[in-house]
């Protein structure tokens, strides 16, 4: 599979705290992040709140410029925001929002707003735009008689519907997901979760999938990439990392997921503050939570190395592993 | 945007409200009978306004032909203030709709481009509340003299902070995390997402800041044409009226009450009509 | 605080600059300064005089700068109809001015704010009622209008007080009363409607669940959160009795500030005018600047610029 989009050393970082006279502190959101998303996979991210993983897919999506680093979108070097060829290229990617809510706008009916992107990129009109948004409704499980509703109207799956739908409009090849059903009722995520599956197999679209929840993840996702405080920890197949996880911080998050009979037995419960980008620790940044954490691991940061056919970013592994190797 | 705000809307009306609804339905009448008077002020009154009649001054209010009297040239008190009726309130609402578009262009203006834009802009309003609107407008006049037209431009800086201010927040909380930022997305040009998608949300609630602003400008011109700085004679407003009026207070007080009660009813009348729709339209509006 | 302070000043000073500007931007815009400021029937000796002295033959951004050196120096020019600086008649009608204007704000405070207080803790009687309808009547009614109908009442029919001029202390009833009358009904529904939402805060349910004497609760809780806004609409209250005195001033021939710049613009002095201009916008910053460091006494929080949260 040929590479769609590369991100090579992304750094995005933010200021907070602006003082009267000018002092201002910077927040590393994104902190040196290689990446590729090859064409026609689903690549999952994930990671706690506050790991850069939403950012990280804003920045994929040309939605920001990154601070350092570059994005490649098929070999070329994505625009800058809110320019024409910007624009131009926003019919190739897509952004599927958490909340359905606000990301429409609530006084346009639901055919108007799946429509808008046809008459954005001027891609149809008149009957031609009607045809169009009412196959749109049927690929993403809608009724044809709600077109003419709003959003306040419908519940919170079929409003991710519509998000989706006007996503799918121009045809793009790129679709961001961001915690796309985690705003929703639990019975409603499953629906939702089998309809991007189903539009991703019958259109072959590249989607990256941004979630906290590791059931979805695993679900969906063919590969996986583990995000703590800006950085990639773990990078792997999803049944590689689901089945056997070598960072500790995946080990813990894939222990956290509940199995049927097995209980809480076996649990990795994680000690310490949770991530904050704006205090992070020196060193490997997951070291104060690490139960294998020595002076090491607080002095240097480690490198995202391949350990068995995956990345992983951890220098105890490469300590054990490497008589076993 | 800045912290120097307009205090907030006057909401006492709103309790009367709930007690007499019909007080609104009062003051909608109030206001159509203005407008119905604007328009058809040509057919509705009975002399020219400078139709003079030397043997009938200052005739007292109920005489025949004169139901409110005549002035200290005899000329129809009632056909004048039928006039200035038109006059008031169509400088009053071009004043309200340029002070609307031009804070409301600022506004989104700020939202759009930030930094310097929106220093500019914060820089203006906290100049226009370092002086008090008359005395802008009094010294504007001075240097420039007084004309109708320039009247209705002076006017219509009354309050456009407010506008900017409202246009400002709301596209800017639209584009940080919402419709806007996802039309955006989609690849949509800044003026579509302004005009279609973010100027239809906020309507509502800038229509509610014109209720308060337009009472607000009549005030404004009557208390200039008053003081003999706005509208000139021949030419004639409300204000103007009572402050003509006002040299004959002794023997023909109609001359100035006439004009005085429709000033209040109509600026009271907006009022209730604001704080009603303001609770009907827009409960997150202050 | 210093930092507060310093930002607050900075403000100040770039709001006043920007009147100054205002002020030079519209004379340069209304045409020559030099017939404008002399008159149409200057001879042609003191125009060029003139010209010489503010400099109007240099390029404009000289020209700015002289005029903003002429300022700092309290040189705003000669009134074109008095032949004296126009700094001194403005100087010689401030006291004047000030003796109705400091009255009228102390009875809006000292009748507004209690009756506001009252209105809230006795809300739905009929004084609350009252005080309602009273702020009806303080934001619809013109101050020219209540002027008139009080002199029509207390001075044509009951013939109690003077109608006009400046004799004696019975001469400053009626302009005290009509600059106050509106302000005291805003200011009591203001205090009001501060007062009823802090008494709805939880914090005034947990000091009277803690069981505290309902005065106290009133006094040491409730009263000094409701003191921000107030004090916010105090600056306000300041803008809008300057512009009322234009008009209470001119209606009772009340030899002020008011009448002076109505005086002034009707025959075109400019340099007075532009002298008031700037008085006034250096005393609006300057109670502003008031009421901003009565919010750092008033509210911890502010002190410290950003620490908010």
């Amino acid at each position: 599979m040929s590479a769609l989009l590369q991100a090579k050393g992304l750094i995005q970082q933010y200021s907070t705290a602006k003082t009267f006279l000018g002092k201002t502190s910077t927040m590393r959101a994104v902190d040196g992040i290689n990446l590729t998303v090859r064409e026609g996979e689903i690549l999952g991210i994930v990671g706690e709140s506050g790991s850069g993983k939403s950012t990280l897919g804003r920045l994929l999506l040309g939605l920001e410029s990154p601070f350092k680093g570059k994005i490649l979108y098929r070999g070329h070097p994505m625009p800058e925001p809110r320019t024409a060829a910007w624009r131009k290229l926003r019919a190739e990617m897509q952004l599927i929002f958490q909340d359905p809510l606000s990301a429409l706008d609530r006084r346009l009916t639901v055919s108007a707003q799946i429509g808008e992107p046809l008459e954005i990129h001027g891609l149809a009109a008149g009957s031609e735009r009607a045809e169009r948004v009412a196959e749109l409704i049927a690929k993403v499980g809608l009724r044809q008689d709600q077109a003419g509703s709003y959003p306040h109207e419908l519940s919170g799956g079929q409003r991710q519907r519509v998000v989706i739908a006007r996503a799918l409009a121009s045809n793009p090849r790129f679709l961001v997901c961001d915690e796309p059903v985690s705003a929703l009722d639990v019975s409603i995520q499953a629906q939702v979760v089998n309809l991007l599956r189903d539009l991703q197999d019958r259109e072959g679209l590249t989607m990256v999938f941004i979630s906290h929840d590791l059931k979805v993840v695993r679900n969906i996702c063919d590969r996986v990439a583990v995000m703590y405080l800006g950085r990639i920890v773990e990078e792997a197949s999803s049944d590689a990392l689901f089945s056997d996880p070598r960072h500790p911080y995946t080990r813990a998050l894939v222990s956290s997921v509940p199995k049927i009979g097995a209980g809480l037995h076996g649990r990795i419960i994680l000690q310490g503050e949770p991530p904050n980008p704006a205090a992070r620790p020196s060193g490997c940044a997951f070291h104060p939570r690490c139960r294998f954490a020595d002076a090491d691991c607080a002095a240097t940061i480690p490198e995202l190395e391949r350990h068995d056919g995956r990345l992983a970013a951890c220098r105890k592994l490469r300590h054990t592993l490497r008589p076993a190797a | 945007m800045s912290d120097t705000a307009t205090i907030p809307a006057p909401r006492f009306i709103s309790r009367i409200r709930l007690k007499a609804p019909f007080l609104v339905m009062l003051a909608i009448s109030w206001l159509g009978l203005m407008i119905f008077v604007a328009i058809f002020v040509d057919l509705l009154r009975p002399y020219d306004i400078t139709a003079m009649d030397l043997g009938a001054r200052l005739v007292s209010v109920g005489a025949p032909g004169h139901p409110l009297g005549t002035d200290e040239l005899g000329r129809d008190v009632f056909s004048r203030l039928l006039q200035s009726i038109r006059v008031s309130l169509v400088i009053a609402f071009c004043a309200t709709i340029i002070s609307a578009l031009f804070g409301t262009t600022l506004g989104f203006l700020a939202a759009q481009f930030r930094g310097w834009v929106e220093h500019l802009v914060v820089a203006l309003a906290d100049f226009q509340a370092a002086l008090p609107f008359m005395i802008m407008s009094l010294a504007v006049l001075a240097f420039f003299g007084t004309s109708i037209w320039l009247l209705v431009c002076l006017m219509g800086f009354y309050g456009w902070e407010r506008y900017a201010r409202i246009a400002r927040g709301l596209a800017i909380s639209a584009s940080a995390q919402g419709y806007a930022a996802a039309v955006v997305q989609l690849g949509a040009r800044p003026s579509r997402v302004y005009l279609r998608h973010i100027l239809p949300n906020v309507a509502s609630t800038l229509i509610v800041s014109m209720t308060l602003t337009f009472p607000e400008i009549i005030l404004m011109e009557s208390g200039l044409s008053f003081l003999g700085l706005g509208v000139q004679p021949p030419e004639s407003s409300l204000g103007n009226m009572v402050g003509f009026g006002r040299e004959y207070l002794t023997r023909a007080p109609w001359i100035m009450l006439a004009p005085s009660l429709v000033i209040v009813l109509t600026t009271l009348s907006i009022s209730l009509l604001g704080d009603w729709l303001r609770d009907r339209l827009d409960p997150t509006t202050r | 605080m210093l930092k507060f302070t310093l930002a607050k000043l900075a403000r100040a000073l770039l709001t006043i600059l920007l009147v100054m500007s205002f002020a030079f931007i519209v004379l340069r815009l209304s045409g020559d300064p030099a017939q404008i400021m002399l008159g149409p029937d200057a001879p042609q000796d003191a125009v060029d005089a003139f010209r010489a002295r503010w400099g109007l033959d240099d390029p404009l951004w000289q020209q700015y700068l002289a005029y903003l050196k002429q300022i700092m120096t309290f040189d705003f020019g000669i009134s074109m109809r008095d032949q004296s600086p126009a700094i001194d008649l403005v100087l010689d009608r401030i006291p004047a001015t000030l003796a109705l204007t400091i009255p009228a704000l102390l009875l809006k405070i000292a009748i507004g704010i209690p009756a506001g207080i009252y209105a809230a803790l006795h809300r739905e009687s009929i004084a609350d009622r009252g005080v309602i309808m009273f702020a009806i009547f303080g934001f619809t009614i013109p101050s020219f209008v209540l002027g008139l109908v009080l002199v029509l009442i207390f001075a044509v029919t009951l013939g109690w007080l003077p109608a006009g001029g400046q004799d004696g202390w019975e001469y400053a009833i009626l302009p005290i009363a009509t600059m106050s009358i509106g302000g005291i009904g805003i200011f009591a529904r203001f205090t009001r409607s501060a007062m009823i939402e802090v008494l709805g805060q939880p914090y005034i349910r947990t000091a009277m669940a803690k069981g505290l004497p309902w005065r106290e609760v009133v006094w040491k809780h409730a009263l000094p959160n409701a003191a921000v806004p107030i004090v916010t609409l105090l600056g306000f209250m300041v803008g809008a009795l300057i512009a009322g005195a234009v008009v209470v001033e001119s209606i009772f021939s009340w030899p002020g500030i008011g009448r002076l710049i109505v005086v002034s613009v009707a025959n075109r002095d400019l340099a007075v005018v532009q002298c008031i201009l700037l008085v006034i916008a250096a005393s609006m910053v300057m109670a502003n600047l008031l009421v901003d460091f009565a919010y750092g006494v008033l509210d911890p929080r502010l002190r410290h610029g950003h620490a908010a949260h």
